[in-house]
């Protein structure tokens, strides 16, 4: 939107505020989770830029929250920095142990939601599909009910089916959590599928499993993998559910940043914050790669 | 067209039939009826995995709203005297004599402490009451009345006996009435409960008013920044909408611990404050842990719902409209106001309507950045899980919650429509 010829004194002073007013709103946006990371590196156990921070003085940095991540909880940890050592980080230090919790429970949750999901999916964009708008209503409820609500929900009916405190019981929890988006993404991929591609694979004698493996599935692929990783951030940010039904031992990393920012917070706090940004960050540099890829393959342009 | 159906109306009752012979109606019904089939039975699996998973929990959670068998299940036959008799009835030798096996029963079954709780619902400061005498009930002998109210004199409050003749119901509506501030008195009419028990629909009231004013500032923010993001060549909106999107996909216990870093009174925006002279260090603002935190906070954390929605209803206004009003004498504001903004509207609504929804049922921001004031009804649900354990009242606000939030999304779904909801 380029400034007319036209435009009086006045507009002129309006598109520069505009384009101001625009620039604060932006940093309003961006500036609270980039500000983390500079302090993740603050060697005091402050929350705030210290005078040599701001003097970019290096002793005023350090890796030391980093170190915690790894050190706390070991059972050893001023013991010699040898493979031993490395293994008791691996099997003891707490930020370790909840990643790879979050990790487990994350990857499967995803693999449950995105099958169902696809497979929904497909049959939800089929035209024929009888009652759509209602049962879309539900598969998408999920994501509107609020989680508090749903963590009450599990809490009562994991208790009476002996799930609580288990693996299988938050990983289905998840699952229903992270269903709308992969039904959500994939939906609007199909919606400029051509169908015809089908239909031309069926007239050359292709079954309906290898029309779907080998027509429908690369093409669709893109908006799959983007629910996935919808999923899977769903899954490896929830904390309410997991406060609610999970073990006194099951930790994952939000329980264990929520347990932090309640009780004591520590820049250790600041450090994982730092690591998730950069998760997040590649994780939507692949989004928007896939995106594009999947736009390119259906011929949408502008 | 006409010689072709003639050609397929080959039999000589003259009705059009496939080749094998069937009526063409009846084999086309049963086709679409097969396809129809097919694309239920896609859907099936999962419908299946969420009635599992969501529906039935959630069933579970309305059913303990309504249900609480902690005197009825461990007072039997009080419960049963009870329902042998008028509501009012004072309380007779017989009653006392079901008082007392009843509280024998429960202090062997080491119940008593329950039955206690589910009469503390409804009237505080009982639960002791049952305590200590559940610890005496071994020693009762008749007459039981003197030898109960020897015990604790009580016993005797007629107050007492009306709650308890309510609560020996597994099912009532107590649970709805007190999450609307609402009670029955001893004869059973709903009145409004005590002052100092009046709480939820100040919670609710609370909750609606921040949803909506975060809803207002979202709008507010998120307009100017989905229109230029509309309005710039797709290439650099692409590039900034890199900044619209990364926080969208920033945990969010990450975006409100930057929060807490950036307003607490040591934190970044109350030190350039000091540093640049603009207050002093003792007038340092309190601006995290209360209301003005979480709306912050939540602004930040739902700002891209609002923006998202915008964006795609923006997308496609052909900017020539606007050119067209001004080249017929508009002013730029007329423009915006007659032209422009009327065809933002179904973006508007998507946005704020998400935005409000997602607002009202927020627990984790509030909870931890929230302090007294700024908590929400979500919280109090989890207050009354986790710490006060009164589960079938934390069920009954969530069923009113939850009432509420499908109303708004039954409406999201008639002005919006489910399928347009689009993430990025």
């Amino acid at each position: 939107m380029a400034l007319p010829v036209y435009a009086s004194p006045l507009e002129r002073l309006w598109y520069y505020t505009y384009r101001v007013i625009c620039a604060l709103i932006f940093l309003f946006l961006i500036a609270p989770i980039l500000i983390v990371i500079p302090l993740s590196f603050n060697i005091e156990p402050y929350f705030t830029f210290t005078e040599k921070m701001l003097a970019l003085d290096p002793t005023g940095y350090s890796l030391r929250w980093y170190d915690t991540l790894l050190t706390f909880g070991m059972a050893n940890p001023e013991a010699p920095r040898t493979t031993a050592w490395w293994v008791d980080v691996w099997n003891n230090a707490a930020w370790v142990r909840a990643a790879k919790n979050s990790v487990i429970i994350g990857v499967s949750s995803t693999l449950v939601a995105t099958v169902l999901g696809t497979v929904a999916a497909l049959g939800l964009s089929r035209p024929e599909m009888p009652f759509r708008r209602a049962i879309m209503a539900v598969l998408i409820s999920p994501m509107i009910v609020p989680i508090i609500i749903t963590a009450t929900g599990l809490f009562f009916f994991y208790s009476s089916t002996g799930l609580a405190g288990s693996y299988p019981g938050i990983i289905l929890a998840h699952a229903t959590l992270g269903i709308p988006f992969v039904i959500i993404t994939v939906t609007a991929t199909l919606i400029g599928f051509d169908r015809s591609l089908t239909r031309a694979a069926a007239s050359l004698g292709a079954s309906p499993t290898t029309t779907f493996f080998k027509v429908t599935m690369p093409l669709i692929l893109p908006g799959v993998i983007s629910g996935a990783l919808f999923a899977f951030v769903t899954s490896f940010d929830e904390v309410v559910v997991v406060l609610f039904v999970a073990a006194h031992d099951q930790q994952t990393i939000p329980r264990q940043m929520w347990n932090g920012i309640r009780e004591q917070i520590s820049p250790a706090i600041l450090s994982v914050a730092t690591i998730l940004v950069i998760v997040s960050v590649a994780l939507l540099a692949t989004v928007e790669i896939l995106r594009r890829r999947s736009e390119r393959l259906r011929g949408v342009t502008g | 067209m006409a010689d072709a159906t003639a050609d397929l109306a080959a039999e000589p009752t003259g009705r059009l039939t496939t080749a094998d012979g069937r009526p063409l109606k009846t084999a086309l019904a049963r086709a679409q009826a097969r396809a129809r089939r097919r694309a239920f039975l896609l859907v099936l699996p999962l419908l299946l995995f969420i009635l599992v998973t969501f529906i039935v929990p959630i069933g579970q959670m309305l059913h303990r709203s309504i249900h609480n068998d902690g005197f009825s299940a461990n007072m039997p036959l009080l419960s049963q005297w009870f329902a042998r008799t008028e509501p009012g009835t004072a309380p007779d030798e017989a009653a006392y004599a079901a008082l007392a096996a009843d509280l024998q029963a429960a202090a062997k079954a080491k119940t008593v402490g329950v039955v206690g709780t589910r009469v503390n619902y409804e009237m505080p400061g009982t639960r002791s009451l049952f305590t200590s005498t559940g610890r005496k009930a071994r020693g009762f002998e008749p007459p039981y009345r003197e030898a109960i109210l020897q015990a604790d004199p009580k016993w005797a409050d007629p107050t007492l006996w009306g709650t308890m003749r309510q609560v020996s119901q597994a099912y009532s509506p107590n649970f709805f009435l007190a999450a609307v501030d609402l009670a029955r008195d001893n004869e059973g009419n709903i009145v409004q409960a005590p002052p100092e028990r009046r709480v939820y629909l100040m919670l609710f009231q609370r909750t609606f008013l921040i949803a909506g004013l975060i809803t207002v500032l979202c709008l507010l923010l998120g307009f100017p920044v989905a229109h230029l993001l509309a309005t710039l060549p797709l290439r650099a909106s692409n590039l900034l909408m890199i900044l619209v999107l990364l926080p969208f996909w920033t945990s969010l216990l990450v975006r409100t611990t930057s929060w807490i870093v950036l307003l607490q009174g040591q934190g970044v925006v109350n030190n350039t404050l000091v540093a640049t002279g603009l207050i002093t260090d003792q007038n340092r603002m309190q601006m995290i842990y209360n209301q003005t935190g979480t709306i912050i906070a939540m602004t930040h954390i739902l700002l891209p719902f609002m923006i998202l929605p915008l964006y795609s209803v923006m997308r496609p206004i052909p900017p020539t409209y606007v050119r067209a009003a001004r080249s017929l004498g508009a002013s730029s504001w007329t423009a915006f106001r007659r032209v422009y903004l009327p065809q933002t509207l179904p973006g508007i609504g998507a946005g704020a309507l998400l935005v409000f929804i997602l607002g009202v049922g927020y627990y984790i921001t509030p909870a931890l950045v929230g302090g007294a004031s700024g908590q929400l009804i979500s919280n109090l649900i989890a207050f009354h899980m986790q710490d006060s354990l009164n589960w079938s009242l934390a069920a009954a606000l969530a069923a009113v919650l939850l009432g509420l939030v499908l109303i708004l999304y039954w409406l999201y779904d008639r002005l919006v429509g489910i399928d347009n909801l689009k993430l990025g």
